[in-house]
């Protein structure tokens, strides 16, 4: 699925990732854990193609096709979806045309057929039900006036109803409650299933009691020091990061 | 690159392709000599058959402007226009004035056809029900460069006693209601392209809805400049009696030609008691190339006067055309309780210029007004509002409530506000506020990374940006301006 190999980026001449070797095989669950200025960020931005980083060395391919030289829209139409740390606000844009636009433009680069805004509606209104949300979702201006919770759900909608096989989480758990939290993840683990990968980027292991990776890396001043199991999770929850990157080191 | 870096590029790729219009139309025309003196004006009204008052009209107000100077306050820049050099009649040759559909010329059927405008009547007449989602019928008047060459649904009006028809036909058919009406907005000498339009007008609509009518369906012109090296000189004039309502709408383009053309119109809107009058402009008119050659010169002089207590004006418009617009849709609210909107989108690309605004002159009691203005720019453009709020003396209780915002795409483009607030009254209230944004690299890399191509991106925010006035708008007609913004805005964004 996800294929990363000795991938260095950074921006404005600033290395921030050194060297990722990174596979999600298709299916799996990853989680990327990290201290604050690991580089999780920036691998999501570069993986889902963000203006202003620089990709000095290395590949990332998606089900073997080249990820580095497809456009940010492109990345999304093959399946890639990044769930943002800081979700943006389009002020007067509606949150139903937003999706049913993105939704279609996928499904057109897709050769699929478009869905008029009844179908669409009566689909995004069973995701919104069987996620929990509340019915207003649809009709406020995208992440206008949202709290941080409800703009982190947002993205889970979206996710829900743009259906990827990758979804990028980049920290999506900052600043949510724990209900809040569990909502998020729901949203993924329904997802979960063999056409669905997921890369979980997270700073605190609380998330990944919800959402149990298949494997943890963790990544330490831009390059994956140690993977393993879920349990490394809890390593890290009880050693802190210091103790691992030492080890490492 | 960064997304604005990039977007520049694009803006400098887009070029005409994106205007759809830009076609010709290949007919055999009745053209006046070029140049403009007491002779060419005898000649327009000999061909438009009028009444010898009209006449001394017309060249009362060339002598005006002969006298007057053309206008350099705003913030337009353009060669001088040699007045001279431009056709001031232009009409498909045989079959002048107005007539019914069926002998209108095939080829200016097709145009219509190809540019969208329905004229036709015929399902509708024959008692065939609209079938749900289409559109409701719209009675149109189209003009084509200095006639109109067919109004619809003029008979299904006439019942409800409202006239809609070409106003040269008006002077014919009506003269007391436009030696009444006609300049008593806008005085011949109110300014240098009045003047000018007073003298050499061709045509325009006309609309008179009587007291206490709903004017049964929406009313439209729709203006197109086709010859060559010609001036379009629109007139149009509506009058609401007491208790009466209209939603009116205008839409114009022109082909895509090399030099500048000059479109000087007046319009005028009378309201009488309790009357509402929605006047609706979706303003497309070729904007010049990606190089800044051609496009309409747009010079405009719009008012209403709310002469009625309680009255209502409300002027919408969507101004993505024209090389340069040059235009102040006002109100003069004098009944008391009268009120005035202005809801106002413009978008400049490449080189076009827009200096667009508004004027609010409160004279009575407790008499309302609200402007909304959205402007966006992109490329090398430049986008004005320029408004006018005016409280006089007696105008007590008057409030105001101005918003301006600017969107800017690109950093070569400039936005401007130049509010000019004046009151003569202390019990006034008068708020103003504006905003300047950009189109953010992150608002474009949200949308982007959710599928949609960089330009859906640009025409979803700018949409959401203008939804306050976009909502002002007719259904259909919002539907149209929606698409009409993206793409004008096409290829500004990379």
């Amino acid at each position: 699925m996800l294929e990363i190999k000795g991938l260095c980026a950074g921006i404005e001449e600033k290395e921030i990732l050194r060297g990722i070797d990174l596979v999600v095989p298709q299916g799996e669950v990853h989680a990327i854990m990290g201290p604050n200025g690991s580089g999780k960020s920036t691998l999501s931005y570069v993986l889902a193609g963000r203006e202003g980083y620089e990709v000095t060395a290395g590949t990332a391919t998606f089900e073997g096709h080249d990820l580095l030289d497809m456009e940010p829209e492109q990345r999304a139409a093959a399946g890639l979806f990044l769930a943002f740390q800081y979700p943006v606000e389009l002020p007067g844009v509606g949150n139903a045309n937003f999706l049913r636009t993105a939704l279609n433009s996928i499904r057109r680069a897709r050769g699929e057929p478009e869905l008029d805004a009844v179908a669409f509606l009566k689909m995004a209104r069973l995701e919104i039900k069987r996620l929990a949300m509340a019915d207003d979702m649809l009709k406020r201006n995208v992440n206008v006036g949202f709290s941080g919770g409800e703009k982190k759900r947002n993205e889970v909608l979206q996710m829900a109803i743009l259906r990827p096989k990758l979804a990028i989480l980049d920290e999506t758990d900052s600043g949510l409650d724990i209900d809040a939290l569990k909502i998020v993840a729901d949203g993924v683990n329904a997802s979960r299933g063999p056409d669905f990968s997921a890369l979980v980027i997270t700073h605190y292991q609380r998330l990944l009691d919800y959402i149990v990776p298949d494997r943890v890396h963790v990544l330490s001043a831009g390059r994956i020091i140690r993977s393993g199991g879920p349990e490394l999770a809890h390593e890290l929850e009880a050693h802190g990061y210091a103790g691992v990157v030492n080890e490492a080191a | 690159m960064p997304a604005v870096a990039e977007t520049l590029d694009v803006v400098q790729s887009a070029t005409d392709a994106g205007y759809k219009w830009g076609f010709s139309t290949d007919i055999e025309m009745d053209l006046a000599p070029k140049g403009l003196n007491e002779d060419i004006i005898r000649l327009i009204s000999e061909r438009k058959e009028e009444p010898a008052w009209m006449l001394a009209w017309r060249l009362k107000a060339y002598a005006k402007w002969l006298q007057m100077e053309e206008p350099d306050w705003s913030s337009v820049k353009h060669p001088p226009i040699d007045y001279q050099a431009l056709h001031y009649y232009a009409a498909p040759k045989k079959k002048a004035g107005p007539k019914s559909l069926d002998e209108v010329d095939p080829e200016l059927l097709r145009m219509y056809e190809k540019l969208g405008i329905p004229l036709k009547e015929r399902a509708i007449l024959a008692g065939v029900e609209i079938p749900e989602g289409e559109r409701p019928p719209v009675a149109i008047d189209a003009v084509f460069d200095s006639v109109s060459v067919a109004t619809t649904f003029r008979d299904t009006l006439a019942k409800s006693g409202v006239i809609f028809c070409p106003i040269s036909e008006a002077v014919r058919e009506h003269p007391e209601l436009v030696k009444q009406y006609l300049g008593s907005v806008i005085p011949a000498g109110d300014n240098y392209f009045a003047a000018l339009n007073s003298a050499v007008f061709t045509d325009g609509s006309f609309v008179f809805i009587p007291k206490g009518v709903r004017c049964p369906m929406e009313l439209s012109t729709y203006f197109r400049i086709n010859a060559q090296n010609t001036g379009q000189f629109e007139r149009t004039l509506i009058i609401a009696e007491a208790g009466a309502y209209v939603s009116y709408l205008e839409g114009c383009t022109a082909p895509q030609r090399d030099e500048n053309q000059l479109h000087a119109a007046v319009v005028e809107l009378v309201l009488m008691d309790d009357a509402t009058i929605k006047y609706s402009t979706v303003q497309n008119w070729y904007p010049g190339d990606a190089e800044g050659r051609g496009g309409i010169y747009n010079f405009v002089t719009k008012r209403a006067a709310c002469r009625g207590a309680r009255s209502k004006v409300s002027w919408t418009q969507v101004e993505t055309g024209s090389a340069i617009t040059w235009k102040y849709p006002s109100c003069i609210l004098l009944g008391d309780e009268s009120v005035g909107e202005f809801n106002s989108v413009a978008v400049t690309t490449n080189y076009q210029q827009a200096d667009t605004g508004t004027k609010m002159i409160h004279i009575g009691r407790n008499t309302r007004s609200t402007i909304v203005s959205k402007g966006i720019s992109a490329g090398r453009s430049n986008n004005t509002y320029r408004g006018q709020v005016k409280v006089m003396p007696k105008a007590h209780g008057a409030r105001n409530h101005t918003q301006c915002d600017s969107l800017l795409i690109g950093d070569q483009c400039g936005a401007h506000t130049v509010p000019y607030i004046e009151s003569r009254n202390p019990t006034a209230k008068l708020e103003h506020e504006a905003t300047t944004s950009k189109i953010a690299d992150d608002q474009l890399f949200y949308c982007r990374q959710r599928g949609l191509s960089a330009e859906d991106a640009v025409g979803l925010i700018v949409n959401g940006f203008c939804k306050e006035v976009l909502k002002e708008l007719p259904m259909e007609f919002a539907v149209e301006a929606q698409k009409l913004l993206a793409v004008s805005l096409e290829g500004s964004v990379g």
